[in-house]
């Protein structure tokens, strides 16, 4: 079946191959980090692949690892429906469908000698992860650095000993907050535009990352604006309902373009005038 | 040296580009406080007698919930203004402040303060356009807190 499956998918980017699960590990509560025997992947940060868990359905993931090391193909999911929760319920050595990679990913060419902020929201930090490592593995070409996080708890913050490895580092500035803790808790608690208001940068020459929930995202990108940082430096990765990942099917249509061809990373110049608008 | 309070009033962020004659009158109800890691700069239930200007530390902003004990809603940082129920009647804190490491801030006596608002307008309508921003920001982030925009919604 597999060499079926991996004969086809050369020819039709519907069709999923087979992969097996090769490593499970539990980030928090509801949130699970794989790793798959994908083969030799290579990836854009940002971009996603299709995952299927077998008799229940295929679901949109961003891919989270190291794009420089295309030997790993990790992708962390939160179990939300059906098909994310049987998923995240996959174990080791279980098969796996796959297809991908799909989308446009971050501007990191485009981000070359600029001071970049990079704004990541609860699950949002999987997909900044791979530009994470891209800018970290190349840190000679960028200005300054910044990495602000925000996330529910401090029982929620992702990929917390990584973020605790990177805030050791004296090249770049990482700041998390919560929206509420335990009086135990000695970092920040507020939204994660109080960050930003804190953040140096130069606006002038400034290029902004932001992955999350659409309504921080919004926030977020309206603060940048209101700091100097131009429109266009300002990206966003859209979530929509993704199914063919290729614009066919529509089910990621957002205005004039879809989510899964056309993004999902966007400029906020692109999306600015569509973002808030409720029909859409 | 020691800065006179005049000269740290003028210099916080909060009172940037202030009338030197206002500066004068709030620095006439300021004065500089200091706090330990751990204590309370005022507790829920307490009469609003001063609002703080954080000029270093940190402070949080904590809700009590018998279940929970004391919960962090937000915290404050250098630069901050720390307290706004002293703006409205009747004038009492809905929340506790505890300084969460040495916190060095400017403490204004929020009566004294009222009554040079009230004798001179101009004065009141300065502070009010000092304050809404905090206020406005705050609000806001109630919001976003309130949706749990972060929470699974499938």
């Amino acid at each position: 079946m597999t060499d079926a499956f991996s004969a086809a998918s050369v020819a039709d980017p519907m069709i999923p191959r087979v992969a097996r699960v090769v490593r499970r590990k539990r980030e928090i509560a509801d949130v699970v980090t794989l790793e798959i025997d994908g083969g030799a992947f290579d990836f854009a940060p940002g971009q996603f692949n299709m995952l299927t868990a077998f008799g229940v359905g295929e679901a949109a993931i961003s891919v989270s690892g190291d794009p420089d090391n295309s030997a790993r193909l990790v992708h962390t999911i939160r179990a939300v429906g059906a098909v994310s929760r049987a998923l995240t319920e996959l174990h080791v050595g279980e098969p796996i469908g796959l297809r991908g990679p799909f989308g446009r990913g971050w501007p990191m060419v485009e981000a070359e000698g600029r001071d970049v902020i990079v704004v990541a929201g609860g699950l949002g930090l999987a997909p900044l992860r791979p530009a994470l490592y891209r800018l970290f593995a190349e840190r000679e070409k960028y200005g300054r650095i910044l990495l602000l996080f925000g996330a529910r708890s401090p029982a929620d913050i992702l990929f917390r000993d990584e973020l605790e490895a990177w805030r050791g580092r004296l090249d770049i500035e990482v700041e998390a907050t919560v929206d509420h803790a335990r009086g135990d808790w000695r970092g920040n608690v507020g939204v994660v535009t109080t960050l930003l208001s804190r953040a140096q940068f130069s606006a002038a020459s400034a290029l902004a990352m932001l992955c999350g929930p659409e309504i921080m995202m919004r926030f977020v990108a309206n603060a940048l604006l209101e700091r100097g940082v131009a429109q266009e430096r300002v990206y966003l990765s859209m979530e929509r309902n993704m199914k063919c990942a290729i614009g066919w099917c529509g089910h990621c249509q957002f205005g004039p373009v879809f989510i899964c061809r056309d993004g999902p990373v966007f400029p906020y110049s692109q999306l600015r005038g569509l973002i808030a608008k409720k029909e859409i | 040296m020691i800065e006179s309070i005049e000269h740290i009033v003028k210099e916080h962020r909060f009172f940037a580009g202030m009338d030197e004659g206002f500066v004068a009158l709030v620095s006439g109800c300021a004065k500089n406080m200091r706090f330990d890691p751990g204590q309370y700069l005022f507790h829920e239930g307490d009469s609003a007698d001063w609002f703080f200007l954080l000029r270093n530390g940190s402070v949080a902003i904590e809700l009590r919930d018998p279940a929970r004990g004391a919960v962090t809603v937000q915290t404050l940082h250098e630069g901050d203004l720390c307290g706004l129920s002293w703006l409205v009647p009747p004038y009492r804190w809905t929340y506790d402040a505890r300084a969460i490491d040495l916190v060095r801030a400017i403490a204004v006596d929020a009566a004294c303060l009222r009554r040079k608002s009230e004798a001179d307008p101009r004065l009141g309508y300065d502070m009010m356009k000092r304050f809404m921003p905090p206020l406005v920001e705050r609000l806001q982030a109630a919001r976003m807190q309130m949706i749990d925009i972060y929470g699974a919604h499938d």
